[in-house]
């Protein structure tokens, strides 16, 4: 067990349990704050993985935008003060079985298939400058739809979210 | 029995020495709650919260395949571009769940079933 070993079995379970909480907790809001954590883990694997770049955009935009945003919805929607603030579940027997058999059999099919990899050699450098000229070069076109997709889509959620008056 | 056994023991020797599939596993783990979420929830936003678990999970595959397979840095740009088109889906769905809970006073999916009134 290495020093990498170690980090990445702490985020492994912070990530899972609080995956877990998100997923089974009564309480909505502690499922949006327990989300918090799950994505925060998951910027820590990106770390891991050497992807300094979106580990940070990873904590930009889903820790503080995201989660924000569904909180706002969270506090715009239930009455917070007054009664109800559970989220129900339906159909829980059913839909444990069925997802954890999709969690054994994708765990089976990665362990099987992917468990002999060599490590690769560890670099040093960071990944942002290559991944900007990338983004300016070879995705250049994605880049720009992306940020027409993201004007309309934000233009369209306030026009959505407005009260509408009455004409 | 004996062959059980010694899967088993390579499954241990295996699992302290991190790997590309430790993160897959993680990533599967994580994509399995997302779906529970997404079936079971009966509040819109806590549906919206296992589709970005969901989003998560194919970004962490993504990111770890970057790393240990032949994919390179071109995992990460399409992992760039998953998290833009999440913040997207975030925005208007939030903003539909907003407007259909001034029409019908619950998000709860289930209760809103009704097309026009």
């Amino acid at each position: 067990m290495e020093m990498f070993d170690i980090i990445f079995y702490v985020f492994a379970v912070v990530a899972v349990v609080s995956a877990g909480i998100v997923v089974f907790s009564r309480n909505v809001l502690y499922a949006a704050f327990s989300l918090v954590f799950t994505l925060f883990s998951v910027a820590a694997f990106y770390a891991l993985l050497q992807a300094d770049f979106l580990a940070v955009t990873q904590v930009l935009i889903y820790v503080g935008g995201i989660v924000v945003l569904m909180l706002f919805g969270l506090m715009l929607t239930n009455n917070v003060v007054s009664v109800d603030i559970r989220g129900g579940a339906v159909q829980t027997i059913p839909a444990l079985i069925i997802t954890a058999m999709v969690a054994g059999s994708l765990a089976g099919v990665f362990y099987s298939t992917w468990s002999k990899t060599p490590v690769a050699p560890l670099s040093a450098s960071s990944t942002t400058p290559t991944l900007g000229s990338m983004l300016m070069t070879s995705y250049l076109l994605p880049f720009e739809v992306a940020s027409v997709v993201l004007l309309v889509s934000l233009i369209g959620a306030a026009m959505i979210a407005r009260r509408h008056r009455k004409a | 029995m004996g062959s059980l056994s010694a899967v088993w023991s390579e499954f241990t020797a295996w699992l302290p020495h991190v790997q590309l599939a430790h993160f897959l596993i993680v990533s599967a783990i994580l994509f399995a709650a997302g779906l529970y979420a997404i079936v079971t929830r009966r509040n819109a936003i806590l549906v919206l919260m296992g589709v970005e678990l969901v989003l998560n999970a194919a970004n962490i595959n993504l990111v770890a395949f970057a790393r240990f397979g032949s994919l390179n840095l071109d995992g990460q740009a399409a992992a760039i571009f998953v998290i833009i088109l999440a913040a997207c889906e975030a925005a208007i769905a939030l903003a539909i769940v907003l407007n259909i809970y001034h029409r019908f006073q619950t998000i709860n999916v289930d209760e809103v079933s009704s097309l026009k009134e």
